[in-house]
């Protein structure tokens, strides 16, 4: 597998992005990597219908909560990472608790291609959200580039 | 030798999630020396794999007519409560 940096895609990282509500990131964050070449444009939909029927919201240690967007990989064209942080938490519906609605401030939007061989870039994300000094310095991140180091480095930091 | 007991673990859509669970649990199981059977599905699919196995563990809620342990669980995902729930698996994995 390709390192987890290598597959963020720099024009579809936002920070701070005003989102009203889940389905708000989702399209932006899709519409970017539709832009870059590396999904379909059928992506954007199937991301939504899928959360809706299986919504990926995970309330983790710290203070901040994540999403973990994806779908089919009949949708995608490359497998890629696009990334948000937003400026006001909107709510999720929690994964295993579907009825939960849970403020998430830090989305992954996963284009995955393959079933199987994106398993390392799914453990690798979960390994991140299971720190929550990295999540900490994800949401205070002033620029792309410094998104990028933080997972590059993410090992380093406990 | 006792027979293996198997463990189905379900997430949404089988693309991914399900396999960093089974990972996650494999791991756990051989640090206490368990070994065990994994099946991944879908939870859609759950209803037609549950007659071979002893346990379920899900991402997402699932629903069977079979008289079997489930576990809707999160913590392989987001390490809360990781420990717990593989000592809630060794349980189960007992009987």
């Amino acid at each position: 597998m390709e390192a987890l940096e290598e597959l963020m895609v720099g024009s579809a990282i936002l920070l701070g992005y005003p989102a009203k509500d889940a389905e708000g990131v989702i399209s932006e964050l899709g519409r970017l990597l539709f832009e870059a070449g590396h999904v379909k444009e059928s992506f954007v939909q199937a991301a939504l219908d899928r959360e809706m029927s299986l919504p990926t919201g995970l309330p983790l240690m710290g203070g901040h909560n994540a999403a973990i967007p994806h779908t089919d990989v009949e949708h995608v064209l490359k497998p890629s990472i696009a990334f948000a942080t937003l400026a006001q938490p909107v709510n999720f519906h929690n994964m295993v608790m579907p009825e939960e609605l849970i403020p998430v401030s830090i989305v992954f939007l996963l284009a995955l291609d393959q079933p199987k061989s994106q398993v390392g870039m799914l453990q690798e994300i979960a390994g991140i959200l299971q720190k929550p000094v990295l999540i900490e310095n994800l949401v205070k991140a002033q620029s792309s580039e410094e998104v990028v180091e933080i997972i590059k480095n993410r090992a380093d930091t406990q | 030798m006792v027979k293996k007991k198997t463990i189905l673990v379900a997430c949404g859509t089988a693309i991914a999630t399900s396999t960093v669970v089974a990972r996650a649990i494999e791991e756990g199981l051989e640090e206490r020396g368990l070994y065990v059977n994994i099946r991944q599905c879908k939870a859609a699919e759950v209803p037609s794999l549950v007659a071979d196995a002893d346990l379920i563990v899900a991402t997402t809620p699932v629903s069977v007519d079979k008289d079997i342990p489930i576990i809707q669980t999160l913590a392989f995902l987001t390490g809360i409560g990781k420990e717990e729930v593989i000592e809630q698996i060794v349980d189960y994995l007992k009987d």
